[in-house]
Protein backbone atom coordinates (compact mmCIF):
# COMPACT_ATOMS: atom_id res chain seq x y z
CA UNK A 1 0.00 0.00 0.00
CA UNK A 2 2.94 2.32 1.20
CA UNK A 3 4.31 1.39 -2.24
CA UNK A 4 0.86 2.67 -4.10
CA UNK A 5 1.06 5.90 -1.94
CA UNK A 6 4.42 6.74 -2.87
CA UNK A 7 4.02 6.11 -6.77
CA UNK A 8 1.23 8.48 -6.77
CA UNK A 9 3.05 11.11 -5.27
CA UNK A 10 5.91 10.72 -7.10
CA UNK A 11 3.68 11.19 -10.62
CA UNK A 12 2.10 14.47 -8.74
CA UNK A 13 5.52 16.10 -7.86
CA UNK A 14 6.40 15.31 -11.47
CA UNK A 15 3.22 16.79 -13.34
CA UNK A 16 3.28 19.79 -10.72
CA UNK A 17 7.60 20.22 -11.47
CA UNK A 18 6.47 19.93 -15.54
CA UNK A 19 3.83 22.69 -15.27
CA UNK A 20 6.01 25.07 -13.50
CA UNK A 21 8.45 24.62 -16.20
CA UNK A 22 6.04 24.34 -19.41
CA UNK A 23 4.16 27.04 -18.23
CA UNK A 24 7.08 29.49 -17.75
CA UNK A 25 5.88 29.65 -13.71
CA UNK A 26 9.30 30.82 -12.67
CA UNK A 27 10.83 32.20 -16.14
CA UNK A 28 13.62 34.62 -16.67
CA UNK A 29 12.79 37.85 -17.19
CA UNK A 30 11.99 39.62 -20.68
CA UNK A 31 15.08 39.60 -23.26
CA UNK A 32 16.46 43.38 -24.35
CA UNK A 33 19.56 42.19 -26.63
CA UNK A 34 20.17 41.25 -29.73
CA UNK A 35 21.91 37.74 -29.44
CA UNK A 36 18.99 36.63 -26.37
CA UNK A 37 16.25 35.25 -28.33
CA UNK A 38 19.60 32.46 -29.72
CA UNK A 39 20.20 31.81 -25.83
CA UNK A 40 16.19 31.00 -24.94
CA UNK A 41 15.58 28.89 -27.97
CA UNK A 42 18.52 26.87 -26.52
CA UNK A 43 17.73 26.78 -22.91
CA UNK A 44 13.88 25.94 -24.24
CA UNK A 45 15.31 22.98 -26.02
CA UNK A 46 17.62 21.77 -22.91
CA UNK A 47 14.55 21.83 -21.08
CA UNK A 48 12.93 20.19 -23.55
CA UNK A 49 15.19 17.20 -24.01
CA UNK A 50 15.71 17.23 -19.86
CA UNK A 51 12.30 17.30 -19.24
CA UNK A 52 11.11 14.46 -21.31
CA UNK A 53 13.83 12.62 -20.00
CA UNK A 54 13.15 13.89 -15.95
CA UNK A 55 9.39 12.77 -16.88
CA UNK A 56 10.22 9.31 -18.47
CA UNK A 57 12.55 8.94 -16.07
CA UNK A 58 10.12 9.80 -13.06
CA UNK A 59 7.38 7.43 -14.47
CA UNK A 60 9.33 4.53 -14.91
CA UNK A 61 10.11 5.33 -11.35
CA UNK A 62 6.59 5.47 -10.12
CA UNK A 63 5.92 2.33 -12.45
CA UNK A 64 8.35 0.01 -10.47
CA UNK A 65 7.31 1.04 -6.98
CA UNK A 66 3.12 0.74 -8.10
CA UNK A 67 4.28 -2.56 -9.28
CA UNK A 68 7.23 -3.95 -6.79
CA UNK A 69 6.54 -2.07 -3.88
CA UNK A 70 5.08 -4.67 -1.75
CA UNK A 71 7.97 -6.89 0.06
CA UNK A 72 6.20 -10.59 -1.50
CA UNK A 73 6.52 -10.15 -5.04
CA UNK A 74 9.45 -7.96 -5.17
CA UNK A 75 12.00 -9.41 -8.55
CA UNK A 76 15.39 -10.76 -7.42
CA UNK A 77 16.98 -8.82 -10.44
CA UNK A 78 16.06 -6.45 -13.38
CA UNK A 79 13.73 -8.12 -15.85
CA UNK A 80 15.65 -8.49 -18.78
CA UNK A 81 18.40 -8.33 -17.02
CA UNK A 82 20.73 -5.55 -15.93
CA UNK A 83 23.42 -5.05 -19.61
CA UNK A 84 20.02 -3.73 -21.83
CA UNK A 85 18.75 -1.30 -19.69
CA UNK A 86 22.50 0.20 -18.67
CA UNK A 87 23.11 -0.50 -23.06
CA UNK A 88 19.79 2.10 -23.56
CA UNK A 89 21.01 4.73 -20.73
CA UNK A 90 24.19 4.75 -22.16
CA UNK A 91 22.77 5.37 -25.57
CA UNK A 92 20.46 7.92 -24.91
CA UNK A 93 22.09 9.72 -22.10
CA UNK A 94 25.26 10.12 -24.36
CA UNK A 95 22.94 11.53 -27.59
CA UNK A 96 21.77 14.22 -25.11
CA UNK A 97 24.55 15.10 -24.42
CA UNK A 98 26.23 15.07 -27.40
CA UNK A 99 22.75 16.73 -29.13
CA UNK A 100 23.14 19.49 -26.88
CA UNK A 101 26.64 20.39 -26.72
CA UNK A 102 26.55 20.37 -30.92
CA UNK A 103 23.27 22.20 -31.00
CA UNK A 104 24.21 24.18 -28.10
CA UNK A 105 27.51 25.15 -29.35
CA UNK A 106 26.05 27.49 -32.17
CA UNK A 107 24.23 29.57 -29.70
CA UNK A 108 27.12 30.26 -27.25
CA UNK A 109 29.70 30.77 -30.99
CA UNK A 110 26.90 33.11 -31.72
CA UNK A 111 27.77 35.24 -28.49
CA UNK A 112 31.69 34.29 -28.52
CA UNK A 113 33.05 33.75 -31.59
CA UNK A 114 31.69 36.55 -33.59
CA UNK A 115 33.84 39.49 -34.04
CA UNK A 116 32.33 42.96 -32.33
CA UNK A 117 31.09 45.65 -34.60
CA UNK A 118 34.27 48.00 -35.12
CA UNK A 119 31.73 50.77 -34.16
CA UNK A 120 30.73 49.38 -31.03
CA UNK A 121 31.05 51.77 -27.85
CA UNK A 122 33.69 50.40 -25.90
CA UNK A 123 33.43 50.30 -21.95
CA UNK A 124 36.24 49.23 -19.44
CA UNK A 125 34.55 47.43 -16.39
CA UNK A 126 36.48 46.60 -13.13
CA UNK A 127 35.48 44.22 -10.42
CA UNK A 128 36.35 44.39 -7.43
CA UNK A 129 35.43 43.38 -3.42
CA UNK A 130 32.73 44.28 -3.89
CA UNK A 131 31.91 46.67 -6.35
CA UNK A 132 32.06 47.52 -9.58
CA UNK A 133 33.38 50.40 -11.81
CA UNK A 134 33.16 51.36 -15.79
CA UNK A 135 35.29 53.59 -17.52
CA UNK A 136 34.76 55.42 -20.81
CA UNK A 137 37.41 56.42 -22.98
CA UNK A 138 35.87 60.34 -23.36
CA UNK A 139 36.41 62.69 -26.38
CA UNK A 140 39.86 60.79 -27.66
CA UNK A 141 38.57 57.67 -27.59
CA UNK A 142 41.63 56.47 -26.19
CA UNK A 143 41.62 54.73 -22.45
CA UNK A 144 44.39 55.63 -19.93
CA UNK A 145 47.02 53.40 -19.02
CA UNK A 146 46.15 51.74 -15.60
CA UNK A 147 48.47 51.68 -13.03
CA UNK A 148 47.73 49.26 -10.08
CA UNK A 149 49.75 51.12 -7.53
CA UNK A 150 48.08 54.14 -8.65
CA UNK A 151 44.71 52.79 -7.28
CA UNK A 152 43.24 54.66 -4.21
CA UNK A 153 39.44 53.98 -3.69
CA UNK A 154 39.44 56.99 -0.94
CA UNK A 155 40.16 59.27 -3.60
CA UNK A 156 38.06 57.83 -6.07
CA UNK A 157 40.83 56.28 -8.16
CA UNK A 158 39.51 53.17 -8.46
CA UNK A 159 41.23 52.22 -11.79
CA UNK A 160 44.56 53.32 -11.11
CA UNK A 161 44.94 56.05 -13.83
CA UNK A 162 47.23 59.02 -13.73
CA UNK A 163 45.20 61.87 -14.73
CA UNK A 164 48.17 64.35 -13.24
CA UNK A 165 50.00 63.10 -16.35
CA UNK A 166 48.33 60.69 -18.82
CA UNK A 167 46.69 62.65 -21.54
CA UNK A 168 44.46 59.82 -22.56
CA UNK A 169 43.37 59.48 -19.19
CA UNK A 170 42.81 63.00 -18.41
CA UNK A 171 39.81 62.39 -20.06
CA UNK A 172 38.55 59.26 -19.09
CA UNK A 173 35.04 59.10 -17.58
CA UNK A 174 34.77 56.37 -14.24
CA UNK A 175 31.24 55.87 -12.73
CA UNK A 176 30.22 53.51 -10.50
CA UNK A 177 26.90 53.18 -12.65
CA UNK A 178 26.61 52.13 -16.65
CA UNK A 179 25.00 53.49 -19.02
CA UNK A 180 24.30 52.53 -22.35
CA UNK A 181 22.54 54.10 -25.73
CA UNK A 182 19.83 51.33 -27.14
CA UNK A 183 20.33 49.87 -30.69
CA UNK A 184 23.94 50.75 -30.30
CA UNK A 185 26.97 47.84 -29.73
CA UNK A 186 28.41 47.67 -26.70
CA UNK A 187 32.07 46.27 -26.14
CA UNK A 188 33.00 45.36 -22.67
CA UNK A 189 36.42 44.29 -21.40
CA UNK A 190 36.58 42.99 -17.99
CA UNK A 191 39.09 43.01 -15.50
CA UNK A 192 39.22 42.39 -11.97
CA UNK A 193 41.99 43.82 -9.41
CA UNK A 194 41.71 40.72 -7.01
CA UNK A 195 39.51 37.75 -7.37
CA UNK A 196 37.05 35.91 -9.86
CA UNK A 197 34.14 37.94 -9.83
CA UNK A 198 30.72 37.79 -12.84
CA UNK A 199 29.31 40.32 -14.96
CA UNK A 200 25.60 39.38 -14.88
CA UNK A 201 22.39 41.20 -16.77
CA UNK A 202 19.64 38.55 -16.92
CA UNK A 203 17.76 40.95 -19.28
CA UNK A 204 20.59 41.07 -21.62
CA UNK A 205 21.52 37.38 -21.08
CA UNK A 206 24.97 37.78 -20.49
CA UNK A 207 26.82 35.89 -17.81
CA UNK A 208 30.43 36.33 -17.86
CA UNK A 209 33.43 35.11 -15.28
CA UNK A 210 36.07 38.06 -14.41
CA UNK A 211 39.39 36.29 -14.05
CA UNK A 212 41.77 37.92 -12.29
CA UNK A 213 44.80 38.70 -14.54
CA UNK A 214 43.23 38.39 -17.61
CA UNK A 215 41.10 40.80 -19.86
CA UNK A 216 37.77 39.29 -21.23
CA UNK A 217 35.60 41.07 -24.16
CA UNK A 218 32.16 40.38 -24.23
CA UNK A 219 29.83 42.08 -26.66
CA UNK A 220 25.72 42.58 -27.07
CA UNK A 221 23.58 45.37 -28.35
CA UNK A 222 20.56 45.98 -26.09
CA UNK A 223 17.07 46.51 -27.60
CA UNK A 224 14.78 47.92 -24.86
CA UNK A 225 15.32 50.93 -22.63
CA UNK A 226 14.81 50.55 -19.03
CA UNK A 227 16.90 50.36 -15.88
CA UNK A 228 18.66 46.76 -14.95
CA UNK A 229 20.97 45.16 -11.99
CA UNK A 230 24.20 43.90 -12.97
CA UNK A 231 25.38 41.38 -10.09
CA UNK A 232 27.37 39.04 -9.13
CA UNK A 233 27.35 35.54 -9.64
CA UNK A 234 30.84 34.17 -8.39
CA UNK A 235 30.80 33.68 -4.88
CA UNK A 236 33.84 36.41 -4.15
CA UNK A 237 33.85 37.19 -0.39
CA UNK A 238 31.83 37.92 2.42
CA UNK A 239 29.98 40.70 0.80
CA UNK A 240 29.61 39.29 -2.69
CA UNK A 241 25.73 39.21 -1.93
CA UNK A 242 26.12 42.98 -1.86
CA UNK A 243 28.08 43.14 -4.97
CA UNK A 244 25.93 44.92 -7.53
CA UNK A 245 25.63 47.80 -9.76
CA UNK A 246 22.90 49.69 -12.09
CA UNK A 247 22.89 49.00 -15.97
CA UNK A 248 20.68 52.44 -17.42
CA UNK A 249 19.80 51.46 -20.91
CA UNK A 250 18.86 54.91 -22.55
CA UNK A 251 18.03 56.72 -25.97
CA UNK A 252 21.07 58.33 -27.45
CA UNK A 253 20.26 61.77 -26.16
CA UNK A 254 19.61 60.70 -22.60
CA UNK A 255 22.71 59.07 -22.97
CA UNK A 256 24.72 61.79 -24.10
CA UNK A 257 23.00 63.67 -21.71
CA UNK A 258 24.31 61.63 -18.73
CA UNK A 259 27.70 61.04 -19.53
CA UNK A 260 28.17 64.68 -20.19
CA UNK A 261 27.07 65.05 -16.25
CA UNK A 262 29.59 62.45 -15.71
CA UNK A 263 32.19 64.24 -16.85
CA UNK A 264 31.63 66.78 -14.92
CA UNK A 265 31.64 65.07 -11.96
CA UNK A 266 35.61 63.25 -12.85
CA UNK B 1 52.48 80.72 78.67
CA UNK B 2 55.59 80.23 77.31
CA UNK B 3 54.75 76.87 76.55
CA UNK B 4 51.81 77.98 75.06
CA UNK B 5 53.99 80.40 72.05
CA UNK B 6 55.94 77.87 71.73
CA UNK B 7 53.23 75.42 70.67
CA UNK B 8 52.15 78.29 68.58
CA UNK B 9 54.93 78.53 66.68
CA UNK B 10 56.13 75.36 66.02
CA UNK B 11 52.19 74.90 64.84
CA UNK B 12 52.40 78.52 62.58
CA UNK B 13 55.87 76.83 61.26
CA UNK B 14 54.49 73.47 60.28
CA UNK B 15 51.70 75.25 58.47
CA UNK B 16 53.86 77.66 56.21
CA UNK B 17 55.98 74.87 55.18
CA UNK B 18 52.81 72.57 54.52
CA UNK B 19 51.70 75.36 52.78
CA UNK B 20 55.14 75.79 50.94
CA UNK B 21 54.60 72.52 50.35
CA UNK B 22 51.13 72.72 48.76
CA UNK B 23 52.09 75.38 46.68
CA UNK B 24 55.51 73.56 45.51
CA UNK B 25 53.21 70.59 44.77
CA UNK B 26 50.64 72.91 42.92
CA UNK B 27 53.51 74.38 40.26
CA UNK B 28 54.76 70.94 39.55
CA UNK B 29 51.18 69.96 38.66
CA UNK B 30 50.86 73.53 36.65
CA UNK B 31 54.00 72.20 34.62
CA UNK B 32 51.68 69.55 32.68
CA UNK B 33 49.15 71.85 32.21
CA UNK B 34 51.67 73.32 29.11
CA UNK B 35 49.59 73.61 26.09
CA UNK B 36 50.00 73.71 22.51
CA UNK B 37 47.77 74.86 19.93
CA UNK B 38 48.16 76.48 16.26
CA UNK B 39 46.15 76.43 12.97
CA UNK B 40 47.42 74.38 9.69
CA UNK B 41 47.30 76.19 6.39
CA UNK B 42 47.46 74.96 3.17
CA UNK B 43 49.66 76.51 0.98
CA UNK B 44 48.37 76.49 -2.95
CA UNK B 45 45.08 75.51 -4.94
CA UNK B 46 43.10 73.10 -3.35
CA UNK B 47 42.58 69.86 -5.31
CA UNK B 48 39.54 68.53 -6.62
CA UNK B 49 37.44 66.74 -4.71
CA UNK B 50 35.58 64.34 -6.75
CA UNK B 51 31.81 63.72 -5.68
CA UNK B 52 30.98 59.96 -4.64
CA UNK B 53 28.35 57.90 -6.31
CA UNK B 54 26.54 55.89 -4.22
CA UNK B 55 24.04 54.05 -6.86
CA UNK B 56 25.31 51.04 -6.07
CA UNK B 57 23.74 51.22 -2.64
CA UNK B 58 20.31 53.25 -2.86
CA UNK B 59 19.90 53.41 0.83
CA UNK B 60 23.25 55.35 0.86
CA UNK B 61 22.07 57.42 -2.23
CA UNK B 62 19.09 58.30 -0.40
CA UNK B 63 20.88 59.96 1.90
CA UNK B 64 22.46 62.39 -0.14
CA UNK B 65 19.72 63.69 -2.14
CA UNK B 66 20.63 67.14 -2.13
CA UNK B 67 24.37 68.12 -2.80
CA UNK B 68 26.64 64.64 -3.43
CA UNK B 69 28.64 63.79 -0.83
CA UNK B 70 32.47 64.32 -2.32
CA UNK B 71 36.01 62.56 -1.18
CA UNK B 72 37.59 64.12 1.93
CA UNK B 73 41.07 63.44 0.46
CA UNK B 74 42.06 67.18 1.32
CA UNK B 75 39.79 69.31 3.46
CA UNK B 76 40.14 73.08 3.65
CA UNK B 77 37.77 75.81 5.56
CA UNK B 78 36.86 79.08 3.74
CA UNK B 79 40.15 80.65 5.56
CA UNK B 80 42.11 78.63 4.01
CA UNK B 81 42.63 76.25 7.13
CA UNK B 82 43.36 72.70 6.68
CA UNK B 83 41.27 69.88 8.41
CA UNK B 84 41.83 66.36 9.39
CA UNK B 85 45.79 66.90 10.13
CA UNK B 86 46.57 64.47 13.22
CA UNK B 87 48.88 66.50 15.63
CA UNK B 88 51.16 64.58 17.94
CA UNK B 89 54.40 64.37 19.67
CA UNK B 90 56.93 61.72 18.02
CA UNK B 91 59.50 63.01 20.58
CA UNK B 92 60.53 64.41 23.95
CA UNK B 93 57.85 62.42 25.83
CA UNK B 94 58.44 61.19 29.54
CA UNK B 95 56.72 57.82 28.91
CA UNK B 96 54.40 57.93 32.03
CA UNK B 97 51.78 59.92 30.07
CA UNK B 98 48.53 58.71 30.93
CA UNK B 99 46.02 57.00 28.38
CA UNK B 100 42.66 59.10 27.58
CA UNK B 101 40.14 57.24 29.53
CA UNK B 102 36.89 57.83 27.68
CA UNK B 103 36.41 55.84 24.02
CA UNK B 104 36.64 57.73 20.86
CA UNK B 105 33.75 57.41 18.99
CA UNK B 106 33.73 56.70 14.47
CA UNK B 107 30.33 56.59 12.98
CA UNK B 108 29.07 54.98 9.92
CA UNK B 109 26.25 57.90 8.72
CA UNK B 110 25.66 58.16 5.12
CA UNK B 111 27.40 55.29 4.32
CA UNK B 112 30.69 57.88 5.22
CA UNK B 113 32.90 57.79 8.40
CA UNK B 114 32.43 60.32 10.80
CA UNK B 115 34.85 61.72 11.81
CA UNK B 116 37.34 60.92 8.35
CA UNK B 117 40.45 61.36 10.46
CA UNK B 118 40.64 60.36 14.48
CA UNK B 119 43.57 59.79 16.92
CA UNK B 120 43.57 58.38 19.99
CA UNK B 121 46.26 56.84 22.07
CA UNK B 122 47.40 53.58 22.59
CA UNK B 123 45.32 51.36 24.85
CA UNK B 124 42.17 53.89 24.10
CA UNK B 125 38.78 52.47 23.40
CA UNK B 126 37.79 52.75 20.29
CA UNK B 127 33.92 52.59 19.54
CA UNK B 128 32.58 52.29 16.10
CA UNK B 129 28.54 53.00 15.69
CA UNK B 130 26.31 51.81 12.13
CA UNK B 131 23.68 54.46 11.78
CA UNK B 132 22.85 53.32 8.38
CA UNK B 133 20.30 51.58 7.16
CA UNK B 134 22.65 48.69 4.88
CA UNK B 135 25.39 46.45 6.18
CA UNK B 136 28.85 48.02 6.72
CA UNK B 137 32.47 46.15 7.40
CA UNK B 138 34.55 47.62 9.14
CA UNK B 139 38.51 47.08 8.00
CA UNK B 140 41.66 48.54 9.28
CA UNK B 141 44.75 47.58 7.67
CA UNK B 142 47.40 48.48 9.69
CA UNK B 143 51.07 48.21 8.05
CA UNK B 144 52.32 44.50 8.01
CA UNK B 145 54.84 43.49 11.13
CA UNK B 146 54.28 46.92 12.94
CA UNK B 147 52.55 45.41 15.86
CA UNK B 148 48.59 46.28 15.11
CA UNK B 149 47.08 43.65 14.04
CA UNK B 150 44.21 43.67 10.98
CA UNK B 151 40.48 42.73 10.88
CA UNK B 152 37.51 43.05 9.54
CA UNK B 153 34.04 43.08 11.30
CA UNK B 154 30.71 42.90 9.43
CA UNK B 155 28.29 45.42 11.17
CA UNK B 156 24.43 44.87 10.14
CA UNK B 157 22.06 47.66 10.65
CA UNK B 158 21.03 48.23 14.47
CA UNK B 159 23.98 45.87 15.46
CA UNK B 160 25.69 47.07 19.00
CA UNK B 161 28.81 48.80 18.48
CA UNK B 162 32.16 47.17 17.62
CA UNK B 163 35.07 47.99 20.17
CA UNK B 164 38.39 47.58 19.09
CA UNK B 165 41.78 48.68 20.90
CA UNK B 166 45.39 48.93 19.06
CA UNK B 167 48.70 47.93 20.79
CA UNK B 168 51.37 50.06 18.93
CA UNK B 169 51.82 53.70 17.83
CA UNK B 170 50.74 53.75 14.02
CA UNK B 171 49.94 57.04 12.14
CA UNK B 172 47.76 56.32 10.75
CA UNK B 173 45.80 53.12 9.88
CA UNK B 174 43.67 53.03 7.00
CA UNK B 175 39.74 52.00 7.57
CA UNK B 176 37.88 50.85 4.39
CA UNK B 177 34.36 49.32 3.88
CA UNK B 178 34.74 46.76 1.44
CA UNK B 179 30.82 46.53 0.54
CA UNK B 180 30.90 50.83 -0.13
CA UNK B 181 34.74 50.90 -1.40
CA UNK B 182 34.27 54.48 -1.25
CA UNK B 183 34.53 54.95 2.26
CA UNK B 184 37.94 56.00 3.72
CA UNK B 185 38.70 56.82 7.03
CA UNK B 186 42.45 57.08 9.05
CA UNK B 187 43.05 56.21 12.91
CA UNK B 188 46.02 58.03 13.88
CA UNK B 189 47.02 55.75 17.46
CA UNK B 190 49.57 57.71 19.08
CA UNK B 191 50.95 58.23 23.06
CA UNK B 192 50.79 61.30 25.18
CA UNK B 193 48.37 64.53 23.66
CA UNK B 194 47.11 64.43 20.59
CA UNK B 195 44.99 67.01 18.53
CA UNK B 196 43.33 66.97 15.31
CA UNK B 197 42.42 70.14 13.10
CA UNK B 198 39.09 71.04 12.55
CA UNK B 199 37.82 73.07 9.39
CA UNK B 200 39.62 76.27 10.02
CA UNK B 201 42.92 74.10 10.70
CA UNK B 202 43.04 74.91 14.36
CA UNK B 203 44.20 72.35 16.80
CA UNK B 204 44.80 72.28 20.65
CA UNK B 205 47.32 69.45 22.67
CA UNK B 206 46.51 69.68 26.51
CA UNK B 207 48.50 68.14 29.27
CA UNK B 208 52.56 68.57 28.39
CA UNK B 209 54.93 68.98 31.19
CA UNK B 210 57.66 71.63 30.48
CA UNK B 211 60.40 70.13 28.02
CA UNK B 212 61.19 70.22 24.29
CA UNK B 213 59.29 68.07 22.36
CA UNK B 214 59.09 67.24 18.92
CA UNK B 215 55.75 67.69 17.70
CA UNK B 216 54.76 66.21 14.08
CA UNK B 217 51.56 66.93 11.87
CA UNK B 218 50.59 64.53 9.46
CA UNK B 219 48.32 64.57 6.74
CA UNK B 220 46.80 61.91 4.76
CA UNK B 221 47.33 63.56 1.20
CA UNK B 222 50.37 65.78 2.23
CA UNK B 223 52.57 63.90 5.06
CA UNK B 224 54.41 64.67 7.49
CA UNK B 225 56.00 67.84 9.08
CA UNK B 226 57.77 68.60 11.96
CA UNK B 227 58.96 71.05 14.86
CA UNK B 228 60.64 71.15 17.74
CA UNK B 229 58.89 73.03 20.46
CA UNK B 230 60.17 74.32 24.25
CA UNK B 231 57.41 74.60 26.48
CA UNK B 232 58.18 76.70 29.45
CA UNK B 233 56.46 75.36 32.66
CA UNK B 234 52.65 76.53 32.40
CA UNK B 235 52.89 78.48 29.44
CA UNK B 236 50.74 77.87 26.25
CA UNK B 237 53.20 77.69 22.72
CA UNK B 238 51.56 78.51 20.00
CA UNK B 239 52.66 76.22 16.60
CA UNK B 240 51.67 76.73 13.42
CA UNK B 241 52.07 74.40 10.15
CA UNK B 242 52.09 75.66 6.54
CA UNK B 243 51.62 72.26 4.18
CA UNK B 244 52.14 73.08 0.16
CA UNK B 245 49.71 71.61 -2.29
CA UNK B 246 51.42 69.60 -4.77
Amino acid sequence: MAGKIFAAIVVLVTLATAYCVIAHVWWMPVDISVHGPKIDQQLEETMLVAGLLFVAGQVVLAAFVFLYGGAKNRPKQIPGGAKYLVLFAFLIVGAEILALSFVGSKAWGAVYFEAPDPNSLHIDVQAGQFAYYFRYPGPDGTFGALHPELINEGNQNFFGIDTDHDPDAKDDIVTAEMAIPVNKPILLTLHSKDVGHSFDVRELRVQQDFVPGLIIPIHFTATQTGRFEIVCTQLCGLGHYNMKAYLSVLSQADYDDWLKKQAAMQ
Amino acid sequence: MKAVAKIAAMVSALLVIAAGLLYSSRTVSAAAQGQITGTIKLDGQVPHQKPIDMSKDPSCAQTHTGAPATAENVVVGPNGGLANVVVYISQGLSGNESVASQPVKMEQKGCQYFPHVLAMNVGQHLTVLNDDKTAHNIHPEPKPGGGNIPWNKSQMEGSPAVDAVWSTPEVAIPVKCNIHPWMRAYIAVVKGPFGVSNESGSFKLDGLAAGTYTLTAWHETYGTQTQTVTIAAGKPVSVDFTFKAK
